[in-house]
């Protein structure tokens, strides 16, 4: 094996031609544009964005089960499209939310059935299987057949799908996408003992869940509209705020009046808001700490009522604002 | 953890084929229903036909015809549903990526659906011409043993390769599949002779009907179990033999190519898992 990057993409590119409503016109979405990424060997690397952002696409051409429509990737080494049958040994996916395998069987018979297709012998995959059931807490649910399994034990079912054929590559979208927090956490943890154990493994990981890439991720890119806006680690990435001052303000029922006026403010980088049920949240990214004078005097003007104020470090979600102009829930709530 | 070593070759091709048979193997057998929706029922169907040759006081062979046509109607019913019509449920369902993925060969996948499909309806299948003979004590006269098993293994091999070849179809045409399995159903009772011998049809119509490889299987199946069978047959058994070889090939090659072009065409439009188009 060479020690060529374990993924490697250059101006990768996806166009679907959509029809419309009356399947008349076809028109085209962009889906990912000019997509230039480098994943070393060993990382556990997150792609953060929001839904439609580009994500899932990414995955399914490096999963070889899409055609780019311009530029190229490598996995391990090799041409998605042109040495497809070299990659596919290498990696395996796991999706969020995914039902694959049957209801019929039990737990053991599905892992061991998808076993087959990577060619590992019975006993070696009934080993496998019984060894990354424990290690996910789900030993006891061997025999029990996957269709009276809850969504968070599917899940681990999925993910012991992905790992057990011993992949250099995983591609990961959204693998705790409905899951309780306590199944998210031990998902996670198996996640990151997998690629601990072994420098050589990759994992690539989507989210939209931005403490899951904080947590989990060597190296996070974040996506939007198809295109790759950053890419570092999270702390780096949290760094090019860390002269920035982030504030975060409950007022009662703002009803979106005056935000603008607070945006346009001199200092004010970017403003998000959050209604609750009594009150609103507003999260300013300010050039520095005395513009927030300005701030609160200009809320007093139209009559807001302040409730609390804090500051806080900056988290990969004021990156995302910082970068979009929009937080990840404005960008999907447009979206729809 | 424990170390692994993968097959690959002809070995994955074999594990591939026995991984995808085993859900209709094993898992098939699990939901007792099968009992009376598989057997139970098509023995209701039959005995209405049985019935009414009786009420015309037709030959009593007409009976045995009955009862083997409802038997060889299972393997219609799972071709149509469970083969034609898998690869976009399987799309549906998420595993069809995962099938593309990993490194076995799709055809590989689909052998294993049509031999796990063969199992499991022989099974239903068995148990309709017991069932059927036993309560309208149909007489046998196997002419000739060898024959026989031919001519079922021929049709079936046939009839699969069909439905291999119908899988990708049905996937391009997405949605739409599933009313184009509806449509086939019926007519191809009809067509197939699976309730009458298709020597009654006109013979440029039961020719037609002979694409469908259950036509001749059953004829020939007919002609070689009822002692008058050979009277009602359309072509001789040597003649549908022959016909029923030259289906194989061409349905089990059309899979091939067809396979190949769903995989390139899916890959390139996006329709593999993405609902957009």
């Amino acid at each position: 094996m060479t020690l060529a990057s374990a993924i490697e993409t250059q101006d990768l590119g996806r166009v679907y031609k959509i029809r419309d409503a009356k399947k008349k016109e076809r028109q085209e979405l962009v889906a990912l544009r000019e997509a230039n990424l480098r994943v070393e060997r060993g990382e556990l690397f997150g792609l953060l964005g929001p839904n439609g952002a580009g994500k899932t696409t990414l995955i399914k051409i490096l999963t070889t089960l899409l055609a780019p429509t311009a530029g190229w990737a490598r996995v391990a080494g090799f041409d998605v499209m042109r040495e497809q049958a070299r990659v596919r040994p290498l990696i395996n996916m796991v999706s969020g939310g995914e039902s694959s395998g049957y209801g019929l069987l039990t737990v053991r018979e599905n892992l061991w059935m998808f076993a087959q297709f990577y060619g590992i012998p019975s006993a070696q995959a009934n080993q496998r299987i019984k060894e990354l059931l424990e290690i996910v807490k789900m030993s006891d649910r061997l025999n029990t057949k996957s269709s009276d399994l809850s969504t968070g034990l599917r899940q681990k079912m999925n993910i012991v799908r992905g790992f057990m054929t011993d992949p250099h590559v995983v591609f990961l979208d959204e693998p705790t996408l409905g899951l309780d927090v306590g199944a998210s956490r031990d998902v996670r943890a198996f996640i990151r003992r997998w690629v601990t154990e072994d420098r050589a493994r990759t994992v690539l990981l989507t989210t939209h869940y931005m403490v899951e890439a904080d947590e989990l991720c060597d190296r996070v890119a974040i996506i939007n509209q198809g295109r790759v806006l950053a890419c570092d680690t999270p702390a780096n990435l949290k760094r090019r705020l860390q002269r920035d001052a982030i504030f975060r303000i409950e007022t009662d029922r703002l009803n979106g009046a005056g935000i603008e006026t607070l945006r346009a403010l001199p200092g004010v980088r970017s403003v998000v808001h959050r209604s609750g049920d009594a009150r609103d949240t507003l999260e300013f990214v300010l050039a520095r700490d005395e513009v927030l004078g300005a701030v609160i005097n200009a809320m007093e003007a139209r009559q807001i009522r302040l409730l609390h104020l804090d500051k806080r470090e900056p988290t990969l979600e004021d990156v995302f604002v910082d970068l979009v102009g929009r937080s990840m829930a404005e960008v999907e709530g447009d979206a729809k | 953890m424990t170390p692994i070593k993968k097959q690959t070759g002809w070995r994955l091709y074999a594990q591939t084929i026995i991984g995808r048979a085993y859900p209709r193997v094993i898992g098939t057998q699990r939901e007792k229903s099968w009992l009376f929706f598989d057997v139970f029922l098509p023995v209701l169907a039959v005995a209405a036909y049985v019935y009414v040759y009786r009420a015309m006081r037709a030959p009593e062979e007409y009976v045995g015809f009955v009862v083997v046509g409802g038997a060889m109607t299972a393997f219609w019913l799972n071709v149509l549903w469970s083969m034609s019509s898998q690869l976009y449920w399987e799309k549906e369902q998420g595993n069809l990526a995962l099938y593309i993925m990993a490194p076995n060969s799709m055809m590989a996948i689909l052998l294993g659906m049509a031999l796990g499909g063969m199992f499991a309806t022989t099974l239903r299948a068995f148990a309709v011409i017991v069932v059927g003979s036993l309560a309208f004590q149909v007489q046998y006269a196997i002419a000739g043993w060898l024959e026989l098993l031919a001519v079922f293994v021929l049709a079936l091999t046939a009839l699969y390769g069909m439905g291999m070849m119908l899988a990708s179809l049905f996937l391009l045409l997405g949605r739409e599949a599933w009313h184009l399995s509806n449509l086939a159903q019926e007519p191809i009772f009809l067509l197939s002779g699976f309730y009458f011998p298709i020597k009654s049809f006109n013979f440029w119509i039961a020719l037609g009907a002979s694409i469908i490889p259950l036509t001749l299987g059953l004829d020939a199946m007919r002609q070689l179990v009822f002692p008058s069978g050979a009277t009602l047959g359309f072509l001789s058994v040597p003649i549908e033999i022959a016909i029923l070889i030259v289906l194989c090939v061409v349905f089990l090659i059309a899979a091939r190519v067809l396979l190949a072009y769903m995989e390139r065409l899916a890959i390139r439009e996006g329709r593999l898992t993405e609902s957009r188009r």
